[in-house]
């Protein structure tokens, strides 16, 4: 078990930097998700971490020791891949054994800990089976027991779900934060998916082109976004942005949207310039008596709710609503903002302005 | 555009029956949507329609005439497939215009150009019309495929998992797309996907089908709300339909085997006691997963819910489903 730190970490390739003066901590027994698209840094970083790639420059500490510079194999540290790496012409149990073999732990030892794991994954039945053979659940269990056996300080997880289909992949996500639950270890785990990230991740960290954008709980990240990237990443559909010109004063409780005052979380800093109202699908209400007015473009119906998109004066608006309330393609209708809910951008940087909603969570001004 | 009648169709692979007597009715100017896990018979409903292969029994009749003796080419039918075909050494541009300088359709080039705007426009590939289509990332080449079938008019538009190899942002974007193109067409699409999102919000009817068989045909919304049986009750849902034998409630109808309960069939606060085993913030949402008697439920509750792991609550089903010991809906 560990706990593992970063600090001002950085990775260049060439001309190209792939990650850039990252640090967050991971609390020791963290189910912690490196989260973003493709090319943002996040495999990177999980393979620093692991000792697979070594810094330009920064540190790296697990439980407390500087590792930076170490090889993988001094770090203690399970490495799991997307592609299940497997010895195809052995059993499962050989397949479990090897790694402990391997380091020269004594045949009875051995013995008792696969028999510990096969328990811990429900694959008892199989010990003695090819892996060839086996379904793609099964082998994925095989893999993670061939991680787990070694007792390892910490587990890396590079996308592990994302060859399967959507229906498997919810059943193993489901399996393996239970799993974790179980063994409380340390795990870091690399993901584009922002709905895998939410269902499994004690922690979050959003990276975009190698920067860190965001590190939090995942229902803190939601709520109170720090960037106009991590707002739009993250929730599906994403967060409307209606941009204006605008200014909002020092401890103002409202903002002006075209005609009409809109209630907004007090403002901790006055700004002026080109900035976004952000609010949520499901945090705008169809009203008859809304001031804010919206065309009816489209809706999608979801079975308990539907998601009405709209066309208003700042472009296309998202709701998600009851599947119930009545919105006809066509028509225009009135709309209202959860104001404890809005996010204040400066649409030029991206960043989040300061609030009554955000403070706890945002670390800049 | 046209509309397309299957009439007790019935197609095997050796000793699989691919589909079982088989009729359904795709209106002219819908948007229907199959659904099923593989295996149940989708694309093989695709493949019959467009004539690349041939029914046992049954008849396929597209705008009112038999297709049966017609060439997938006679059939005039646009096809879009999950892997993306196109002609490797060709611009995109000229992907797009292919189907239109066909010897058949031998369209005026100013109409191809005009077309081939529109399109590229609505699929948002405009930038890349010089480009040679190996030169495009996975999901822009599976866009000029499907640019590909829109230039075209053709009786029907078929289409298999089109979107399945796009990431979810572009995925539920090309939904939207995707639907008000049909729309604004007034085509016809039959449409197969193992995903119900897009069932649900695209589709004007969806068909359920099971080991070969259609087994319900109707509104997204009638499926949803009153499915036949317990399979089509499983199909669609977020997080999906929970299934407990009926005695864990009681007070169920004669002959009611199992209850099925989505989270609006689930009210929180009296009734059978269970425990919290996990909380799932998804953001939007908190799902709640429960034990109760050793069932696993999972619900959707408030997104700040205060409860946790190990928290007591009690549960009752209201307006739930209930199907017989065959799995068939009772009430």
């Amino acid at each position: 078990m560990a706990e593992i730190q970063i600090k001002n970490l950085q990775k260049r390739f060439g001309s190209f930097t792939a990650v850039q003066s990252s640090s967050f901590k991971i609390e020791d027994g963290e189910f912690f998700m490196l989260l973003g698209p493709s090319g943002c840094g996040k495999t990177t970083t999980l393979r620093m971490i692991a000792g697979l790639e070594l810094p330009s420059s920064g540190e790296i500490y697990i439980d407390g020791e500087e590792v930076g510079q170490k090889p993988a194999s001094k770090r203690d540290i399970a490495f799991v891949f997307q592609m299940f790496a497997l010895y195809p012409h052995m059993n499962v149990r050989k397949n479990l054994s090897y790694p402990l073999i391997s380091q020269g732990m004594p045949r009875e030892q051995v013995r008792a800990k696969v028999a510990e794991v096969a328990g811990i994954l429900g694959i008892g039945g199989i010990l003695e089976k090819p892996v060839g053979g086996l379904s793609g659940g099964d082998r994925q269990r095989v893999a993670l027991g061939r991680a787990i056996v070694r007792n390892p300080k910490a587990f890396m997880m590079d996308e592990p779900l994302g060859a399967l289909d959507a229906e498997f992949r919810e059943h193993m996500s489901i399996e393996l934060r239970a799993l974790h639950d179980r063994m409380g270890a340390t795990t870091v785990y690399v993901t584009h998916d922002q709905l895998e990230a939410m269902q499994m991740g004690d922690k979050i960290v959003v990276m975009n082109h190698g920067v860190i954008e965001q590190f939090g709980k995942p229902q803190d990240i939601y709520d109170k976004p720090a960037t106009m990237f991590v707002a739009d990443f993250i929730g599906s559909p994403s967060m409307n942005f209606l941009r204006f010109h605008g200014n909002v004063e020092m401890g103002a409780k409202s903002i002006k949207l075209q005609n009409h005052k809109q209630a907004i979380p007090q403002m901790r800093v006055p700004f002026e310039g080109d900035l976004a109202l952000g609010v949520r699908p499901e945090h705008i209400r169809l009203a008859d008596d809304g001031v804010y007015r919206g065309a009816v473009k489209a809706t999608e119906y979801l079975g308990t709710t539907q998601i009405v998109t709209l066309k208003t004066a700042h472009g296309i608006v998202k709701a998600r609503t009851a599947s119930g309330d009545v919105a006809r393609v066509g028509e225009t209708v009135g709309l209202k903002f959860d104001e404890k809910t809005i996010t204040i951008f400066d649409n030029q940087t991206g960043h989040a302005l300061r609030s009554e909603l955000n403070e706890g969570v945002l670390g800049h001004g | 555009m046209a509309e397309v009648l299957l009439q007790h169709v019935t197609k095997s692979f050796g000793k699989i029956q691919a589909l079982a007597d088989v009729s359904m009715e795709i209106p002219n100017g819908s948007f229907v949507v199959l659904l099923g896990p593989t295996g149940a018979g989708k694309t093989t409903t695709l493949r019959l329609i467009s004539g690349l292969e041939r029914p046992e029994t049954g008849d396929i009749v597209i705008g009112g005439k038999s297709a049966l003796d017609l060439t997938p080419a006679q059939r005039d039918i646009a096809m879009v497939f999950q892997q993306y075909s196109l002609y490797p050494h060709m611009t995109v541009r000229d992907n797009l215009a292919f189907p239109l300088r066909s010897p058949i359709l031998q369209t005026p080039e100013d109409v191809i150009k005009r077309k081939i705007a529109e399109v590229a426009e609505m699929l948002r590939i405009s930038s890349k019309l010089d480009n040679k289509a190996t030169a495009l990332s996975g999901g822009e080449m599976q866009r000029v495929s499907i640019g590909r079938a829109l230039v075209r008019e053709p009786a029907i538009y078929l289409m298999d998992e089109p979107l399945s190899s796009l990431d979810a942002k572009l995925r539920a974007e090309l939904r939207v797309e995707l639907k008000s193109i049909q729309a604004n067409l007034g085509a016809t699409f039959l449409y197969v996907t193992h995903d119900q999102i897009e069932a649900m919000t695209m589709a004007t009817h969806v068909g359920v089908l099971d080991h070969g068989r259609l087994v319900q045909f109707g509104s997204p919304r009638e499926i949803y709300e009153n499915p036949i049986n317990l399979y089509v009750a499983g199909r669609l849902g977020i997080p999906r339909l929970n299934v407990l034998p009926v005695e864990v409630f009681g007070n169920a109808p004669a002959k009611a085997k199992s209850i099925g309960l989505r989270p609006e069939h689930i009210v929180l606060g009296r009734g059978k006691a269970a425990n919290v085993t996990r909380v799932e913030r998804l953001g939007d949402q908190t799902r709640l997963h429960l034990n109760l008697n050793g069932h696993d439920i999972i619900t959707l509750t408030d997104v700040h819910t205060r409860l946790e792991p190990g928290d007591p609550l009690s549960i009752r089903p209201r307006n739930p489903l209930y199907f017989d010991a065959s799995g068939a809906r009772i009430a």
